[in-house]
């Protein structure tokens, strides 16, 4: 490994290991926060790039943070993936694993329960605010512009499983290439 | 979508019918978190209760449901955090360490299939509008999530007004979102202080 590339992965680490901390209801809340860090200020990934692997980890099974591992192999390869995903699930498993252990003597408690309440309403707003953000980093056309506001209205107001709506979305956007 | 849904168990309702749920042995406890990893969409933490609790009997509701609570008040994803105390509890260290190899090294196979598609494909003309689509689909779907989330936990007002500013300070005004958690959490926890009869789960 060069000094180059440890030094890109030291940069990674310290680019997200900050945001775990942050990260109220998951990674989708401080997605908006990456886009800027990666894309504007270091410049790792172009911002098309950026929008092609969120869309990729959104079609994918598994946890939504691991569009952060997809950032980290743009980045740096499989080596850049792994700290990327370290970085982002690290600070807050050690602090779960903390907890965890005093769960005795906190579960059930009126504080965990308000506190739990207090913070639902703040990870949904970021949430929401990543899916805007999101949605103006999109290609910006006609057919995108109906895709994310058809997704939206499907997502928020049927029952019906998303996959249907991301594979709506693939197809038409194939269409109007 | 690892968006926090409010747990929804019945309170202390742990059912003492049950025989003594034997402690999973390590593989099994791995491949059952590999398991949930691999039949995420849709929620990894649905698919986390109905494989312990409901699956293999390892946790009993209130068990899952207390794990899923403190999760909850955690930053980062709420699925890995809970998988990190569920395994935590069976084998220690090295149990949380198996739990979160198994929820993310499950995906992690197709994700790099994907990834190397991507890589070699990625700037086909067809490809690149699949994607702009497929990307705009994606935004959508966080957006609709959240509102759908929202809608059906009728928070109160004042619990409404502080996920109302989150959303304007991040979305909107682009503050530094470091800044807008701090200044919010006490606020939120305030509002739900306030509102006890109205908590999670309504």
């Amino acid at each position: 490994m060069t000094g180059g590339t440890l030094a890109l992965l030291v940069q990674l680490a310290l680019t997200f290991a900050p945001l775990s901390l942050v990260a109220i209801g998951g990674a989708i809340a401080v997605l908006p926060e990456i886009r800027r860090q990666v894309v504007e200020v270091r410049g790792w990934v172009a911002a098309d790039a950026f929008m092609d692997l969120f869309a990729l980890a959104q079609a994918a099974p598994g946890p939504n943070m691991m569009v952060v591992s997809l950032i980290g192999w743009q980045v740096a390869g499989l080596a850049g993936l792994a700290v990327a995903t370290l970085a982002m699930v690290g600070p807050p498993a050690l602090l779960a694993l903390a907890l965890g252990r005093l769960r005795a003597r906190f579960a059930g408690l009126a504080w965990v329960r308000v506190t739990q309440a207090g913070l639902i309403p703040i990870a949904l707003g970021l949430n929401l605010a990543s899916g805007v953000v999101l949605a103006q980093a999109a290609h910006q056309g006609a057919v995108t512009l109906a895709l994310a506001l058809g997704t939206t209205l499907f997502v928020w107001l049927t029952r019906w499983s998303p996959l249907w709506a991301l594979a709506a979305g693939a197809i038409a956007g194939m269409a109007a290439a | 979508m690892t968006a926090p849904l409010p747990d929804r168990h019945p309170e202390g309702h742990d059912r003492p019918d049950r025989p003594p749920r034997p402690a999973p042995g390590r593989l099994a406890f791995f491949l059952a978190y590999l398991q949930i990893g691999l039949s995420g969409f849709g929620g990894a933490n649905a698919w986390a209760r109905r494989v312990l609790v409901e699956e293999r009997g390892w946790l009993s509701e209130q068990e899952y449901a207390e794990y899923l609570g403190l999760a909850q008040i955690l930053p980062g994803p709420n699925a890995l955090n809970c998988a990190v105390m569920v395994g935590d509890r069976f084998h220690g260290a090295a149990g949380a360490a198996l739990a979160l190899l198994g929820i993310l090294g499950g995906p992690l196979v197709p994700l790099l299939g994907i990834a190397g598609l991507y890589a070699r494909y990625g700037s086909e003309p067809l490809v690149v509008g699949a994607l702009d689509g497929l990307a705009a689909a994606a935004a959508g779907m966080t957006i609709g999530t959240a509102l759908k989330i929202a809608t059906r936990l009728r928070p109160s007002l004042a619990l409404a007004a502080v996920g109302a500013c989150a959303f304007a300070a991040v979305g909107l005004l682009r503050l530094p979102l470091l800044a807008v958690v701090l200044a919010l959490a006490p606020l939120g926890i305030l509002a739900a202080w306030a509102a006890p009869q109205r908590g999670p789960g309504r």
